[in-house]
């Protein structure tokens, strides 16, 4: 069996919280980690006899996405009640878009790892509250519902089925991911469920019509989308090879485990009995709203890393990364602001600084590193001040919190010698110490001599405890042996 | 006192022919001797009616007041009282006291309006003859034997009974106007949006209106100048002034044309009622009324788009009634399932669950387009009626239902039945328009009520044609038996 064999089939249902300040319905503070239900006013809890009333601010965003993915704009949108009974739904209906959503056809483009590019269609994008939690550890058997989740604005984003693959799906989400954080509309957060992708997935032979698909829910990082995806084309596969068929059904991914489990198949769904929310007018907006929104759209992705590779002769691959994560550009433009030196602060951002937020699983904004700390080091790297192999040293030392750059230089007497008279000194103690080994190189093959130059150079680097500089210290030994041929 | 209407009291306090808690207090005694009879009550609130009227009281001596400072009124118990149990007629809100005060009720708090109690209703308001109410039925002063109409049969019996001068009472698809028919006093249904919903518990959103019930077109108007105001919490408020609606109630009324569908003149139309509203059309001819027979021909078709509609939305609204946060919870759940299953099979009555389920069922895949979408263009064609009448007429006239009240249980084992006394008040709802209700004649001793329906926003002109008919009929003062 093999994978080529067959064409995968995604498309993503993305739901992105909006960073507003009050709810879409109400004006509860939709802030994170507060106690369980105390976010909550009358209109979340669906109290009798209470209404909603559209928060504006949702609107302004989810119109300012429209126009950062090429989309139409719904000038007359309209809200739907989407029924089911759920205790962390209080009103027992959703509201959502379902005919007239906000955000009409658009697209995306995401770049492929082979440097090309690839257009992504956005079906539409729809305005629409959040559900609260259930809770379902801690309460001996029972329940625990929080509500102050309930009634946060969400877009949900819904693209056609134009990837081929978990790279294209992860391309679109990081680009979804990175316009929305660009626009200010979403705060990005995927840990604290800011961000979630249903992830829709077919395999076909190439050439044949669409395959029965599969929703894997609730993917919460790339990552954990990246292994979902993979794991469910091996199971269509295996399943299809082994001659079965593919059910249409709702997949459950648990990242922990990295397994997945069916949730609940076509014929168990609900039937939600769609209709029109007559608590809400329909929305009308006019081109001047547009317009206006339009011209002061922040910076996005795409018009960012061009700029990056202009303005900081970036390569275009790390041009790719960093604009198109606006933490991440954020964070090296900052650096680079301070510090000049454009190549070496990508490098680190995208080298030390994003291993360690992947292993410690933290944001860009809770980077333990901040900009001026990184600045610092990059200047001390460049002004020459400590090495490669020590600046790794000091930065997992900031990350630890043992201080500032200058402050953990000092402390672990990291500065480099950069003293030529000092370094003088060691060479001559290393000729004279190894008076058979000179000899050699005196008549050896003129070839050959590069590779034994390196011994020198390791014993005077051994004698300064390392912080002779490499360079100089490689420059002086070579002046001297060939003084000495 | 109990005669005197919400105008003559609030000048009687003005002249301080008695105060404020003197008022509460007679209508207080009055309730609790007389409610036993009626049932009109769910919840009285004497000690918070008499902390108001102190209030009230207070505020009078302090300068100029509003009219309906002091004044007692009663709001029907859909509308959510801070502190005070709002059960909606049910058992599932048997227990509810909500932390919220309706937009109608703090608009009466702010006039400072006096708060008697909360009267009984349909359950959920689903109802045309209070037979549904958790709290048992309201009986009509009129006759025993008989319902006071629905659903707000509860505000109506006590304004009828000279329990209270005024009430508050909602309409989604007649509930102020027939109660108030059947029991022989004046209410109005304002256009949708021109009071707010905040607060009011949902029937149906897209239908449901509150407005007042009183003795008289006046007080109606009095009433109306306190509820009526645009309100940001209530998305279909309609952002648009509030004229005082007394300023023009004695406007001549030469030269207005009343249109009379043919339809509403049809054969299910009691005779009785029809010669009481042929008289009175004669009555407003001699005021300078011009009368032009007009057709809306989709009239038919009102009582079952309603059906539909009305169902359809109660399907969702009903829906927070889950037994999770507030409301009745049946004992000892298993599961969710059970505890969903339970609260809502032991709280709701049948016909909440009859809607409940006709409106899912309308809502269900594969029959929203047979039922609720075309039940939507019907109202459409409804709408239409109504605005190429308007084009020929400025008010339309007809009866408000086709009978006087009727026994208890005479339509209990036919809800189509009942649906069918709303079949000249729904249309109204369906369109957005205003109605109103005014007594106009007795059909077997009991009240019958002439219709007026109003172009949209025109309350004024509807108030303006009441009231100058009460000036030269006597309809609105006569008393249900045994209460002088």
């Amino acid at each position: 069996m093999t994978t080529t064999d067959w064409e995968i089939v995604i498309g993503l249902e993305v739901h992105t919280q909006l960073a507003t300040r009050s709810k879409i319905f109400s004006g509860a503070s939709t802030a994170f980690g507060a106690e369980p239900n105390t976010q909550a006013c009358a209109i979340d809890l669906a109290m009798p006899g209470t209404l909603p009333v559209l928060n504006e601010e949702a609107l302004r965003m989810a119109v300012m996405f429209g126009i950062a993915v090429n989309a139409e704009i719904g000038k007359t949108s309209a809200f739907d009640r989407k029924n089911y009974f759920y205790p962390d739904l209080p009103k027992g209906y959703q509201t959502t878009q379902l005919e007239r959503p906000i955000v009409g056809a658009g697209y995306v483009d995401i770049q492929r790892a082979d440097g090309s590019s690839k257009r992504i269609r956005i079906h539409h994008a729809h305005l629409e509250e959040d559900a609260g939690k259930s809770l379902h550890e801690d309460f001996h058997g029972m329940s625990g519902i929080d509500l102050n989740r309930a009634g946060t604005p969400l877009i949900e984003i819904v693209s056609e089925p134009d990837m081929r693959s978990a790279d294209e799906a992860v391309a679109f989400a990081r680009k979804l991911h990175g316009i929305v954080t660009a626009l200010g509309i979403c705060d990005g957060d995927m840990s604290q469920g800011s961000m979630r992708f249903d992830v829709n997935i077919s395999i076909r032979r190439p050439g044949a019509g669409f395959g029965t698909r599969t929703e894997t829910k609730n993917l919460n990082s790339f990552r954990f989308m990246e292994r979902a995806i993979a794991l469910e084309v091996e199971r269509q596969i295996n399943v299809l090879e082994e001659g079965g068929s593919i059910v249409q059904e709702t997949r459950l991914y648990d990242g922990d485990k990295d397994t997945a489990r069916s949730m609940r198949s076509k014929e168990q769904a609900n039937d939600y009995r769609y209709f029109p929310c007559p608590d809400l007018l329909p929305v009308e907006i006019d081109d001047a709203y547009i317009e206006a929104l339009r011209a002061d759209l922040p910076e996005l992705p795409d018009v960012r890393r061009q700029r990056f590779v202009q303005q900081y002769q970036l390569s275009t691959y790390d041009a790719d990364v960093l604009g198109c994560d606006t933490g991440l550009a954020t964070f090296f433009e900052t650096t680079t602001l301070q510090c000049g030196n454009a190549k070496l602060v990508a490098n680190w951002v995208m080298g030390e600084l994003s291993a360690k937020l992947n292993s410690t699983g933290l944001d860009i904004r809770e980077s333990r590193v901040t900009p001026q700390g990184l600045s610092t080091l990059i200047t001390r790297i460049a002004d020459q001040s400590i090495s490669n192999n020590m600046a790794k040293q000091v930065f997992e030392a900031m990350w630890n919190g043992e201080g500032d750059c200058d402050a953990i230089i000092a402390a672990r007497g990291f500065q480099q010698m950069s003293d030529s008279d000092a370094i003088a000194t060691l060479v001559e103690q290393v000729i004279a110490d190894n008076a058979q080994q000179i000899a050699n190189y005196i008549k050896a093959d003129a070839s050959k001599r590069p590779k034994m130059l390196g011994y020198f150079v390791g014993q005077v680097m051994k004698l300064s405890r390392g912080q002779a500089n490499p360079q100089q210290v490689n420059d002086m030994v070579l002046s001297k042996l060939n003084a000495l041929l | 006192m109990h005669n005197l209407t919400l105008a003559e009291l609030s000048l009687g306090l003005d002249n301080r022919d008695f105060s404020s808690v003197e008022l509460t207090q007679f209508f207080l005694e009055r309730i609790a001797t007389l409610d036993q009879r009626y049932n009109s009550f769910i919840t009285v609130t004497p000690e918070l009616a008499l902390q108001q009227a102190q209030a009230a009281d207070r505020r009078r001596t302090a300068g100029a007041v509003p009219a309906m400072c002091g004044v007692p009124i009663v709001h029907k118990d859909i509308f959510c009282t801070r502190g005070v149990r709002t059960s909606c007629g049910s058992k599932m809100l048997d227990n509810f006291i909500p932390p919220y005060d309706a937009t109608v009720v703090a608009n009466f708090a702010a006039a400072g309006a006096v708060v008697l109690g909360k009267s009984n209703m349909d359950e959920f308001a689903m109802g045309s003859s209070n037979e549904t109410s958790y709290y048992g039925p309201v009986k009509n002063p009129w006759d025993t034997g008989c319902v006071p109409g629905g659903s707000s049969g509860g505000s109506a019996a006590a304004v009828a009974a000279r329990l209270t001068p005024a009430a508050t009472a909602t309409d989604t698809g007649g509930s102020i106007r027939q109660p108030a028919a059947l029991c022989g006093i004046t209410g109005l249904k304002p256009t949708y949006g021109r009071v707010s919903r905040w607060g009011m518990i949902a029937f149906a959103s897209s239908l449901d209106q509150a407005g007042p019930m009183a003795r008289t077109a006046q007080d109606a108007a009095l009433l109306l100048n306190v509820m009526a105001s645009f309100d940001p919490k209530d998305s279909t408020s309609v952002e648009r002034d509030v004229p005082d609606y007394t300023a023009g109630i004695n406007s001549d009324l030469t030269g207005l044309t009343v249109g009379l569908p043919r339809e509403y003149f049809d054969a299910g139309l009691n005779p009785g009622t029809e010669r009481a509203l042929r008289d009175a059309v004669a009555e407003l001819q001699k005021l300078g009324v011009t009368v032009k027979d007009i057709s809306l021909p989709h009239s038919a078709l009102s009582v079952p788009a309603y059906y539909v509609i009305a169902p359809a939305e109660a399907s969702a609204n009903l829906s927070r009634f889950d037994g999770v946060r507030y409301g009745y919870r049946c004992a000892d759940p298993e599961d969710l399932r059970d505890m969903y299953m339970r609260s809502r099979a032991e709280g709701f009555g049948d016909e909440v669950k009859r809607r409940i389920l006709v409106g899912a069922y309308c809502l269900s895949a594969g029959y929203y387009d047979a039922y609720y979408k075309k039940a939507q263009q019907v109202r459409r064609l409804i709408k239409q009626d109504f605005v190429a009448a308007f084009a020929d007429v400025d008010v339309i006239i007809g009866p408000t239902c086709p009978n006087p009240a009727f026994a208890f249980g005479a339509k209990g084992d036919n809800p189509v039945a009942m649906y069918l006394e709303d079949i000249y008040t729904i249309a109204t709802n369906l369109a957005g328009l205003p109605g109103m209700s005014i007594p106009c004649g007795l059909v077997d001793n009991k009240p019958v009520g002439l219709q007026i329906i109003g172009n949209y926003f025109d309350e004024a002109r509807m108030l303006n044609i009441a009231h100058r008919l009460q000036q030269v009929t006597d309809w609105h003062t006569h008393t249900a038996p045994g209460l002088n």
